[in-house]
């Protein structure tokens, strides 16, 4: 491994490290403020005692969230500076609002998690409430910044020069929105999910079903919306992408040849040397339509791409089947569990709903993970589309290596801390909670 | 409005230091204090620092993303040079944030805790260490753009004397920070007394540890002299800090608590302005005598952005974390709460 490819290795480890626990971070605090106003309305105890295990869990993901986007911060010059030194100024506006949304998330949750009974109740329901605001918001400005690396705006690129420079154009690119409602409903099907069925794993061991059905019901329901809603958002971006980073879609779809009434295939094996797909199921003219809403018409393969523009086919090819399908999958389960709902149906309760949830846990997660392979991987060999390539940005320090060797090691250690502190957590729920769950004398 | 952007800068820098130093020392006074002690100290760390200390944190952030959004060049030339003190520095706020989370909010009391607490406390030290090296070197004009070997570019442009010195500096100041913000928050006189003879303590440290720092400045020909003295503004500042710390002196020699914290923020912020004024605008120096100013910001229009973002940010979060800090300082308001655990 040379140092570009472990610079690359470690900034890919350390985003896909930190957006497992951004999203937990930004999502689950909406799951706290629903349950912590039934408690506040309903005044039973379950619910007080289902926001208090929530938020343990919360604090141990913004932590650990909190100091991998700090490193972040640090990591875009100590791997990127020729990138960092240009585009600093250009695209530093979502970056520095995320620092006061960022801020505000942190100060909210000091609130949150040490003011049970020394404020206002609805005062301190409304801290919580405001930690999910902000941190959706940070989230969404992370976002814009990463939409304007794939479609860049907002200044001019002449002989090497960065002129014309306008912060607020280059915020609101062109990508901005798609992005950020894709990434939005992303976190919250993926943290739904996973929230829904640990609550449905502990349903089917009948431990404390009181508590955990009712967390099961408010997870539920947002990964069921979000994950229906998400096939919309995706089809969105895959035109958008399809106009505005036609290698990305061709490596996508392993497109190698542009065409007329192209096929949307699934699946398949990429033949990177006969330029062709083995195994693939195909759906003819179907990509024509998702990406000009036509049967009929043209879309640019690989071979309208110069051969050093092109980026890796078969990694992006993969993540975007990977995405899609347990995407697909995830709409699917919504599907039936939300149909269980309307029409009152008894199964919506029954063992093989729960244990199509316990089976689905990873899902959302493996999805963002492809996701964002998807589009970083599909972006190279730029780090700025069509203006400056990835080798261009990476830092002369020799030995980058190492230091990746360093993070995996923290990384994996910290990944694994986290688990063993939730099974716990998890694991006392019945010790710590589940006395008063029938006492209900306790006030406020 | 670049003006506007560099005192957000300078005052989230002299904030974060304050502030996440306090936090910072908390650690440091765990790793010095003894079996019994360290209860004391890490029951008061809790309910003082556990609301605050995320959002003490913070200020590092917008420090960072003040210097990349306006001062590319400063931010990237440092990412460069010190990139490993900065991945060191780095790897002790990862151990000391997620240590202290995963000890309080661990379910089950057990072993782990000793894990956590271990790592916690050497993670105390070690962060505010290489941030003393980083800034130290980033003044002292040894950062060496023109290197032709590994060593010569990125180590021997931080390992040397005087940002050694500069760490071990930051560390004491961090830990005499801490101790005196935790005497008025002690509930008992012996616990009191307790934070006294640290505070005490870390101030002797930081006192030996600021002579070394003129000694190293010395040994490496370091003008340290000429930028404390050689204008008006650092050496009054020397001058009011050094006369506060005779006052704290005999405040504490006559156990009257109130001031002390107020004079400790005031040395500190002395110092700070000391060193800085000194160096304005020419931020960071290289070997070759050549630097960076903060004149040379990035773009203009980005400049005027950053400034407006930061003025609208801070009527946010201004009151917000004044609030914060203020509510659960004054504890003796509200009932203490019991958590059933």
């Amino acid at each position: 491994m040379n140092d570009f490819l472990a610079a690359r290795s470690q900034m890919a480890l350390s985003l896909g490290f930190h957006i497992i626990f951004s999203c937990i971070g930004m999502v689950m605090p909406f799951f706290m403020a629903v349950s912590h106003f039934y408690w506040l309305k309903t005044q039973n105890i379950v619910y007080r005692n289902i926001t208090k295990a929530w938020s343990k869990g919360v604090a141990i993901f913004f932590a650990t969230g909190a100091v991998s986007g700090t490193v972040l911060s640090f990591e875009l010059g100590l791997l990127w500076p020729e990138f960092m030194k240009h585009a600093g100024p250009i695209f530093g506006m979502p970056f520095s609002l995320e620092g006061t949304a960022f801020f505000i998330e942190a100060i909210a949750l000091g609130f949150f998690l040490y003011g049970w009974d020394r404020f206002n109740r609805w005062f301190h329901w409304f801290t919580g409430l405001v930690v999910g605001i902000s941190g959706l918001a940070s989230g969404i400005l992370v976002v814009s910044a990463n939409s304007w690396m794939n479609d860049p705006s907002g200044f001019d690129y002449v002989n090497g020069q960065y002129l014309n420079i306008d912060p607020i154009k280059a915020m609101f690119n062109p990508g901005w929105y798609q992005e950020a409602l894709h990434m939005s409903l992303a976190a919250f099907a993926a943290t739904g999910f996973a929230v829904a069925g640990v609550h449905a794993m502990m349903i089917l061991r009948r431990k404390n079903i009181n508590f955990h059905t009712r967390a099961f019901k408010i997870a539920v329901i947002f990964a069921a919306i979000a994950a229906i809603l998400q096939p919309f958002s995706g089809d969105k971006s895959a035109r958008y992408v399809g106009q505005r980073q036609p290698a990305k879609l061709a490596a996508m779809e392993a497109l190698y040849y542009t065409g007329n009434s192209v096929p949307l295939i699934i699946g398949g094996i990429p033949d990177n040397k006969n330029k062709k797909v083995n195994y693939a199921i195909e759906i003819p003219g179907l990509l024509s339509f998702m990406v000009n809403r036509d049967f009929h018409s043209t879309v640019k393969g690989l071979d309208r791409i110069l051969p050093e523009d092109q980026p890796p086919v078969a990694i992006t090819h993969y993540a975007f089947q990977v995405m899609v399908g347990l995407g697909m999958l995830m709409m699917l389960i919504a599907f039936i569990y939300l149909s269980g709902v309307i029409f009152q149906k008894k199964w919506r309760n029954s063992k093989w709903v729960l244990r199509l949830f316990v089976f689905a846990i990873p899902t959302g997660f493996i999805a963002v993970e492809a996701g964002w392979t998807l589009t970083e991987v599909g972006r190279q060999p730029w780090i700025l589309q069509g203006i400056m390539r990835t080798s261009e940005a990476v830092t002369p320090m020799p030995g980058i290596i190492y230091t990746f060797y360093l993070f995996t090691a923290v990384y994996i250690s910290l990944a694994f801390a986290v688990i063993f502190l939730l099974y716990r957590q998890i694991k006392m729920v019945g010790k710590i909670y589940d006395i008063p769950e029938n006492i209900n004398l306790q006030k406020n | 409005m670049l003006y506007v952007v560099i005192a957000y800068l300078w005052i989230s820098i002299l904030l974060y230091l304050l502030l996440a130093g306090a936090d910072f020392g908390a650690g440091i006074l765990e790793l010095f204090s003894s079996k019994k002690s360290k209860r004391v100290t890490r029951k008061l760390m809790y309910r003082i620092m556990g609301p605050i200390w995320e959002a003490n944190h913070m200020w590092l952030i917008i420090s960072i993303v003040i210097l990349f959004v306006g001062f590319p060049e400063i931010y990237t030339t440092v990412s460069v040079y010190l990139h490993i003190p900065l991945v060191l520095m780095l790897m002790g706020i990862i151990a000391r944030g997620t240590a202290f989370s995963f000890r309080n909010y661990d379910a089950v009391k057990d072993q782990m805790q000793i894990i956590y607490s271990r790592i916690f406390v050497y993670a105390s030290v070690m962060t505010p260490l290489f941030l003393g090296i980083i800034a130290g070197s980033i003044v002292s004009g040894k950062i060496n753009s023109g290197a032709d070997s590994f060593a010569g570019a990125f180590i021997t442009d931080w390992l040397n004397w005087f940002p050694l010195s500069v760490g071990l500096f930051t560390v004491f100041i961090c830990g005499f920070l801490a101790s005196v913000y935790l005497i008025n928050e002690s509930d008992t006189e012996p616990e009191r007394i307790q934070f006294l003879a640290r505070t005490k303590n870390m101030n002797i440290g930081a006192f030996v540890s600021g002579a070394l720092v003129f000694a190293a400045a010395g040994a490496e020909n370091i003008p340290i002299s000429q930028w404390l003295f050689g204008n008006q503004v650092s050496s009054t500042a020397i001058v009011s800090a050094l006369l506060s710390l005779a006052l704290f002196w005999f405040l504490m020699y006559k156990r009257r608590y109130g001031l002390l914290r107020i004079l400790a923020a005031f040395q500190v912020t002395m110092i700070f302005i000391a060193v800085t004024y000194s160096h304005f605008p020419d931020i960071l120096l290289f070997r070759n005598g050549k630097s960076i100013s903060l004149y040379e910001a990035g773009d203009n229009h980005t400049i005027k952005a950053l400034g407006w973002a930061l003025l609208i940010g801070s009527i946010f979060i201004l009151p917000a974390v004044f609030y914060l800090i203020y509510s659960f300082t004054e504890r003796k308001i509200y009932p203490v709460y019991h958590e059933q655990e």
